[in-house]
Formats: C-alpha cells, sequence, structure tokens
C-alpha cells in the first residue's frame, strides 16, 4: 500500500491505512525535536527512550506498522510545542501525558511507570501555580485556552514522516480540490473563509489568489515567505520545522488555484533546521506523489525549491524577496511598484504568501469556509499565532482566537509577569510596530484594533515588558535595527532613520535637548512619508508609540538626567545598602573591573569611578539581602574618589 | 583550495542567477570569500566581478576576512535584548578581549550578534558553532569558552 498516489480517491486509502498503521503502536512517546528542546539535550533523550523500549524486547522500527505488526511501544521525533521554555518535553501518547525539562536520567522512570504501571512519573509533570499537577497537554494553563489550527501539527505528529501527516488527513484537501473544485471555487472558499495574510499587512488572501488567477503571463510562481524577520518571534519557524507538509500542501493548493508550475519556499539564513525539514518533506511529498510531476495522477504538475536568505530583513518584503530569489541585491522596487500577482519572481505573475497563509488553507478547505469564519472576529477570522516573550512567566508560541484581549494572553495564558515584576509594556509588530501600556491591555487582538492603538498586528512577535524596561531604550533599540536594515535607496528612510537614532542615542545618554521630543515627531512623520516600502514608512511606529503612551519617561531623562527603568547605562548608577549588606562578598567577586571592596562580613561599597554599571552585583546579591540598589540619576564622581585611586 | 573551489562551482557555469547559493556554499566550505574566491565566482557564473561584490555586501551572511575557529553568536533580538542581551555581549567581550564583530589575533575566537536565532523563548540566547545555549548567564561565560578548548 505504501506507494505512489495515483489518483485523487487513493488519498482516503492513504490516510486509513496510515491510521491504522500508527494505531497499532499502544504506547507512543513523542520527544520534542524542536530547537529550543534539541538544545536542552531532548535527542539524547530520545535516543536513551529507544534504547529502553528495544530492551525489552520491542521493535523499536516505525517500518513494522506498515507491515501489519503490533507494537507496545515506540519512540519518535515531533516539532516544537511552543513551550520551549519547559523543555526538553516529552509527550506520551495515547493519554497525551505532557512530561518537561524531561533529562536521560528520567526515561527509565518513564518508562516503567508507562508500560509497566500504567501511571505518571509525577515530578516531571507540569505544576499549576496552586500546587497541583497537570496531566495531559491540554490541562497545562498554557495550552487549555488555546485555539490550535495551524499549530495543531506541531508537537503532535513526526515532522520527517510523511505518512503521519497522512494520517491526520494531510493531503485529503488536496485530493478533495482535485476531485470536486475547480480552481475559481478553490478560491472562492478561501475569499469566504475571510482569511488574511499572516505576514503582517493582512491582505485579504482570497483577493490576491483572484489576481493571480486572472494574471495572463505564464508560467506562474508560487512563492511562500519564510524570511521571518522580526527579530523576537519564531512562528514561521515553528510551522516550517513542526510541519512541513502542511505548507507544501497549502501551496499545491494555491498553485492549483492559479496555475502555477514552480514554487519556492523563501527561508530565512538563521533557520538550519527548518531546511533540512523541508528538503526531507519535498523528497518524501513526490515519492508519494502529491508533489511534483502528474501529482495524484491528475496531470497537474508543480514543483518547489527551497532558497536560503542571506541575512538581510528587507528582503521579508514581497519584491526584494523575489530579486533575492534571482540572485540579486534585495532592492524594494521603487518605481514602477508593479503588483506582485502580476510581476513578481523572474518578472511573472507570483503569487506570495507567508508561511502561516499557506498553512491555514488545508483546513479551511476540508472543513469549510464558515468553519474558519466562524473563529475570530467579523473582519478578522480565524485564530492569531504569537510568539510570547520577553518579561513572561510562561514564554513560547501560542495560537488563540482573534478578539481575544491582550490582557487574556498575558495573564491568564502567560501567567502574568515572572519574580513579582509589574507589566510595563506589551510590543507587537516587530521593527514595524508598537508598546501598548497597561491601559490598553483590553484591546481586543485583531488587524483594526491593535491599528487604533498605534500598533498592528504583525507577524507574531509579542514581546512582554516589564517595570525594568526602558522605553525609551526600546525605541532605540528598534531603530537601531531599522537603521542597520534600510537598504538605502529612500533617502528619507535611510537619513531619517539615522537622525531618529542619534536623537534617541544622545537622549539614553542624558544629552536629549528639550526640543529633541517634537523634532522626533516631525522626523517621523517625514520618514513615514517619503518611504517607498513599509520598512521605511513603518520605522518610525515604535517611537511614536513610545512618545504617545510613556512620554513622562522620555522626559525623565532629558529634563532630570533619570532613567526610571535602571537601564541607560550613561544615567545610572549601582551602590550598596548598608542597612542590608551582609558582607557575602559574592558580589566583590565576581566585579568584572574591582570596584567593589569591602572584608568578609563587613559591608561592601562600590568605588563608583571605577564602576562600569555592568549591573554584575546587582544580579549577584542574592535575593534575600538585596542590598545592591539601582539609582537614576547617575550619581557624581566627586574628584576626591579619583584621587584615591591613582 | 583553489580544487575544492573548482569543484564546487562547477554545476554553476553561467548560472547567474544561482549567485546567492553559489556564494552561500563557497563560504560554507572555506568559512568565508576571499578575493580569489570572489573573482572565480565571477569567472564561472559570469557575473561581473563588481556585481558580486554588490550582491555580497548586501546580505549580512557574508564574509570578507578570515574567521575565528570559534565563532560566538549573541542573539540582540527583542526578546533577548529586554532579556540583557547588551550585559551579555558586554561579559563576552571582556572575557574574550575583543570587540563585538571582530576576530581574535591567534584566529580561535570571532565574536558577533546575531538578529534572532527563533529561539526567543529560551532568551537570553547565546550560539556557540551552531549549537544554541538558552537561558544563558553570563557567569557560564569561563565554561563555554573552557569547553571550546576540548
Ligand atoms: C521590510 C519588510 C519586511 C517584511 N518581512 C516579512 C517576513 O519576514 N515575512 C512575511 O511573511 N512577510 C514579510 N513582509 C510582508 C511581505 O511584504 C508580504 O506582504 C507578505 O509576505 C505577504 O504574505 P501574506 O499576504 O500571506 O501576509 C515584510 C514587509 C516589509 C516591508
Ligand atoms: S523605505 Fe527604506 S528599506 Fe524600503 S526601499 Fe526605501 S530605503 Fe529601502
Ligand atoms: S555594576 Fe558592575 S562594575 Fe559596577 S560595581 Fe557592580 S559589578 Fe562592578
Ligand atoms: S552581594 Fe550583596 S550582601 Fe553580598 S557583599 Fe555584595 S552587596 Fe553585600
Ligand atoms: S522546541 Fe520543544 S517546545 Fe519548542
Ligand atoms: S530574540 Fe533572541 S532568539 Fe529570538
Amino acid at each position: 500500500m505504501l506507494q505512489r498516489i495515483n489518483s485523487p480517491s487513493e488519498m482516503v486509502e492513504m490516510r486509513d491505512f496510515c491510521k491504522a498503521a500508527f494505531a497499532r503502536q499502544k504506547v507512543r512517546f513523542l520527544v520534542c525535536a524542536g530547537t529550543g528542546c534539541i538544545a536542552g539535550g531532548s535527542m539524547e533523550v530520545y535516543e536513551e527512550l529507544k534504547r529502553h523500549i528495544a530492551e525489552r524486547g520491542e521493535d523499536v522500527d516505525v517500518e513494522l506498522l506498515f507491515e501489519g505488526k503490533d507494537s507496545e511501544a515506540g519512540a519518535s521525533i515531533s516539532g516544537c510545542h511552543g513551550f520551549c521554555q519547559m523543555g526538553p518535553l516529552v509527550r506520551v501518547e495515547p493519554k497525551s501525558t505532557f512530561y518537561t525539562k524531561v533529562k536521560v536520567k528520567d526515561v527509565p522512570d518513564i518508562i516503567t511507570t508507562t508500560l509497566d504501571e500504567d501511571s505518571v512519573v509525577e515530578r516531571l509533570l507540569f505544576k499549576n501555580p496552586d500546587g497541583s499537577h497537570a496531566v495531559a497537554e491540554h490541562d497545562v494553563p498554557f495550552y487549555n485556552r488555546q485555539t490550535r489550527i495551524v499549530l495543531a501539527g506541531c508537537g503532535t505528529i513526526d515532522p520527517e514522516d510523511i505518512r503521519n501527516y497522512f494520517a491526520v488527513d494531510g493531503y485529503t484537501a488536496l485530493a478533495q480540490i482535485f476531485a470536486d473544485h475547480s480552481p475559481e471555487e478553490v478560491i472562492d472558499i478561501v475569499t469566504q473563509s475571510g482569511l488574511r495574510g499572516r505576514g503582517g499587512g493582512g491582505f485579504p488572501a482570497g483577493r490576491k489568489w483572484k489576481a493571480g488567477y486572472d494574471a495572463k503571463a505564464t508560467p506562474k510562481y508560487v512563492v511562500c515567505n519564510g524570511d521571518e524577520g522580526d527579530p523576537g518571534a519564531f512562528m514561521d519557524r515553528s510551522v516550517l520545522e513542526g510541519n512541513p507538509q502542511a505548507v507544501l500542501e497549502g501551496m499545491t493548493i494555491a498553485a492549483y488555484s492559479i496555475g502555477a508550475r514552480y514554487g519556492v519556499i523563501y527561508v530565512r539564513a538563521e533557520y538550519p533546521l527548518a531546511v533540512v525539514r523541508l528538503q526531507k518533506a519535498i523528497a518524501q511529498a513526490k515519492e508519494f506523489g502529491v508533489l511534483g510531476e502528474n501529482i495524484m495522477g491528475t496531470g497537474f504538475d508543480f514543483d518547489i525549491d527551497i532558497f536560503q536568505g542571506a541575512g538581510a530583513f528587507v528582503c521579508g518584503e514581497s519584491t526584494a524577496l523575489t530579486l533575492s530569489i534571482e540572485g540579486k541585491r534585495g532592492m524594494p522596487r521603487v518605481a514602477p511598484r508593479p503588483r506582485t500577482t502580476e510581476v513578481g519572481l523572474y518578472d511573472k505573475p507570483t503569487l506570495l504568501n507567508n508561511v502561516k497563509t499557506f498553512a491555514y488553507v488545508p483546513d479551511i478547505i476540508r472543513k469549510s469556509a464558515d468553519w474558519f469564519k466562524a473563529i475570530g472576529t467579523e473582519s478578522s477570522s480565524g485564530t492569531a499565532v504569537f510568539a510570547l516573550t520577553g518579561h513572561i512567566k510562561n514564554s513560547g508560541l501560542i495560537e488563540v482566537p482573534m478578539g481575544i484581549k491582550l490582557r487574556e494572553i498575558i495573564f491568564d495564558i502567560g501567567g502574568g509577569i515572572p519574580k513579582g515584576g509589574k507589566f510595563k509594556a506589551v510590543q507587537t509588530g516587530g521593527p514595524s510596530g508598537g508598546c501598548l501600556p497597561e491601559s490598553l491591555l483590553d484591546t481586543p487582538i485583531d488587524y483594526d484594533s491593535l491599528d487604533e492603538a498605534g500598533s498592528i498586528m504583525g507577524s507574531g512577535g509579542m514581546v512582554i515588558m516589564n517595570e525594568r524596561t526602558c522605553m525609551v531604550d526600546v525605541a532605540r533599540y528598534f531603530l537601531q535595527f531599522t537603521e542597520e536594515e534600510s537598504c538605502g535607496q529612500c533617502v528619507p528612510c535611510r537619513l531619517g532613520t539615522k537622525q531618529l537614532l542619534e536623537i534617541l542615542n544622545d537622549i539614553c545618554r542624558g544629552r536629549g535637548k528639550k526640543e529633541d521630543l517634537d523634532l522626533l515627531v516631525e522626523l517621523s512623520h517625514s520618514v513615514h512619508g517619503g518611504s517607498v516600502c513599509g520598512l521605511g514608512q513603518t520605522a518610525a511606529n515604535p517611537v511614536l508609540t513610545t512618545l504617545r503612551y510613556f512620554k513622562a519617561e522620555y522626559e525623565a531623562h532629558i529634563y532630570d538626567k533619570c532613567c526610571p527603568a535602571g537601564v541607560c547605562k550613561e544615567l545610572i548608577s549601582f551602590v550598596i545598602d548598608e542597612e542590608k549588606c551582609k558582607g557575602c562578598m559574592l558580589c566583590a567577586k565576581n566585579c568584572p573591573v574591582d570596584a567593589i571592596s569591602g572584608e568578609k562580613k563587613q559591608v561592601h561599597t562600590i568605588d563608583q569611578s571605577l564602576c562600569i554599571q555592568c549591573g554584575v552585583c546587582f544580579d549577584k546579591c542574592p535575593n534575600k539581602f538585596s542590598a545592591v540598589e539601582c539609582v537614576s540619576p547617575k550619581i557624581p564622581v566627586t574628584p576626591k574618589e579619583k584621587m584615591e585611586v591613582s | 583550495m583553489e580544487e575544492r573551489l573548482q569543484e564546487i562551482l562547477a554545476p554553476y557555469k553561467g548560472k547567474s542567477d544561482a549567485l546567492i547559493p553559489v556564494l552561500q556554499e563557497v563560504q560554507a566550505e572555506l568559512g568565508y570569500l576571499p578575493e580569489e574566491a570572489m573573482m572565480a565566482i565571477a569567472k564561472t557564473t559570469g557575473v561581473p566581478e563588481s556585481h558580486v561584490y554588490g550582491v555580497a555586501t548586501f546580505y549580512a551572511q557574508f564574509y570578507f576576512t578570515r574567521r575565528g575557529k570559534n565563532q560566538t553568536k549573541v542573539c540582540t533580538g527583542t526578546a533577548c535584548h529586554v532579556k540583557g542581551a547588551a550585559r551579555v555581549i558586554e561579559a563576552f567581550e571582556r572575557e574574550l578581549g575583543i570587540d563585538c564583530g571582530c576576530t581574535s589575533e591567534d584566529f580561535e575566537h570571532t565574536l558577533e550578534t546575531v538578529a534572532c536565532v527563533g529561539s526567543c523563548a529560551l532568551a537570553p540566547v547565546v550560539v556557540v558553532n551552531e549549537e544554541v545555549h538558552g537561558q544563558f548567564q553570563s557567569s557560564s561565560i569561563g565554561k563555554v569558552i573552557e569547553d571550546l578548548k576540548e
């Protein structure tokens, strides 16, 4: 039965066959093989699991299942579950038992409790804030408010085995459209679903597909944007690594709809594992006849190549991306700026969508446009995927229905701010987005509401910041990023971002002037107005939103030379509180410039003329003492102190 | 080097649109793109040398000088930034005795930044020779460098 699929109807047989095969394995240990868990040692855990299962006399070779043999237990890898912080993760099927921070030495216990005692290893379960344990993955608070569609396969299937994708209905959407739908009908379904592009702009996918369909020239191309430039987000990476076949199926459905012969997936340079997984996925898809020539015996041909980016943020922009594939410098087209659906890759009609946009499509086809439309809000249907990071207890990848409030994401799913910290701001949309304060936490997540608040939905970065984050520094950070990444062809973008950055640098260094605030606004508007691509047009957003919601912090920097968050080095000093210091010497031992003196069990002091504000002493001083304080404005260094040193 | 270079370049004869993959492959082999390699690439692909440089310098991935045996990349993506990436960089600078973006004189170490490696939930992140170190603490730098000596 494991052979090329020669007609759409064979696809259903294949699914049932694969489903039955996997069902013959009574217990399955799924070890997370996402980048985060691998870094934590998950592959060693995987090998150990296999070794133990083999020692029990079980054959761990999955192929046997497909030969009709039964198996008591087996192990396989999965993609990222999104909760990398708790990794390495192991999920045990069929009960979805969810083990966190698993080490090689935990393997024997996992094996015996599961296979001999039909019980669980309590110490490896997720511990709820109230002290109880969550047994199954969906019982963990981080997961139980999520609605997983694009992420459904991530963490539950083996991304390196297409048969596992088949077993969960993979490629039945493609078979279904071959059997029942004309290209126009597919485009209608996508349009009716209300699916909007997940690359940041939120352009209606159906409308773009229709334009691709209407374009006359040939050959046509389908391009998947996996450049994921937002520095602090990893949604696309996880989808490409965790469920690559869904992206391939989505692209193939798109190709059928617009009549494309070739496809390209543009993968960010820093994602080597995604490339490996995609290569395997493409090879397997071709072997089974769901990609390549004569797909499912229908006579339809579609091939997909992988292109690895070379490290330029601006290449995420559609026209720059296609030029980059052509081997050129990735500069957005200036004028005329034709639509990519008309003049794209090699000047041919090109349908370009984000990774997630494509990955939603198979489910929409299978479950109907209405199903998708029923999730989310009127103007933004479906779910949103976010990389929830920064100062947040449960950091990771989440998928939530559109319309959910920021507050629910941060406090219910994310578990709030760790270590007793206080929420200060949430940043969405990366370098093109903005920072929203506490007062806007009831803003619903959808394209329009976030726009209105001054931020954007973006492609899914969501960084939570606590009270020890300086908002002027955050604005400076993003401007430094855009200034570096500007391709330089529009003067307002090239010089404007530079000027904005210089002003922000000055403010952070205590050299800010009264007129700077107006100047920032003025410059922001001219950068916005004079730039041809989204990079320049939105570069000032981080400045404008921080100015709008955190103006007092700018003023403190300028007028009082004070950084209230204690971040900007030129404006802060570290001091030791005499009352609290117990003389444990930890700070002094770790100070890189030997600026701290004091005897054991005696109060320590910092020599301000030597201190370089590295913050090591602040971090090192034991929590129970918390004797090191960060003060701002800076303590002036007295000439006397200087003399003593020399 | 000459031989190996010819081997890599052979399939790309006259293929000007494959410039970026060629540059990537050559760099993967040689560690950086020396002048001879750039000339050879221009000759093989038929792309003028100035254009090869124009494209290569546009992308952050390409290097034109010899790099250290060990490469440390400190992530400066947003998640890592708010979790103190700047301090991690300074700590590495002190420990290695080189500025970020530089290679040590004995070509043992190169220290640089990277804008997100996609492991943001583990911020701050440092990548040492392709190996991802999550929830990085500056106090472990000594050990990381020590391990590289083995
Ligand atoms: C500077 C810049 C960077 C961008 N980076 C990305 C990116 O990394 N990934 C992405 O999908 N879209 C990115 N976009 C948006 C793309 O231009 C394009 O709108 C999107 O990929 C279309 O797909 P969608 O309709 O499915 O969202 C970027 C745009 C700009 C202006
Ligand atoms: S706006 Fe900036 S990045 Fe975009 S094309 Fe102009 S100079 Fe290049
Ligand atoms: S901030 Fe750094 S340099 Fe200054 S005293 Fe503390 S450890 Fe030493
Ligand atoms: S670490 Fe804290 S308690 Fe210990 S000597 Fe330093 S300031 Fe005092
Ligand atoms: S890598 Fe394992 S959960 Fe993300
Ligand atoms: S921000 Fe550092 S890994 Fe993404």
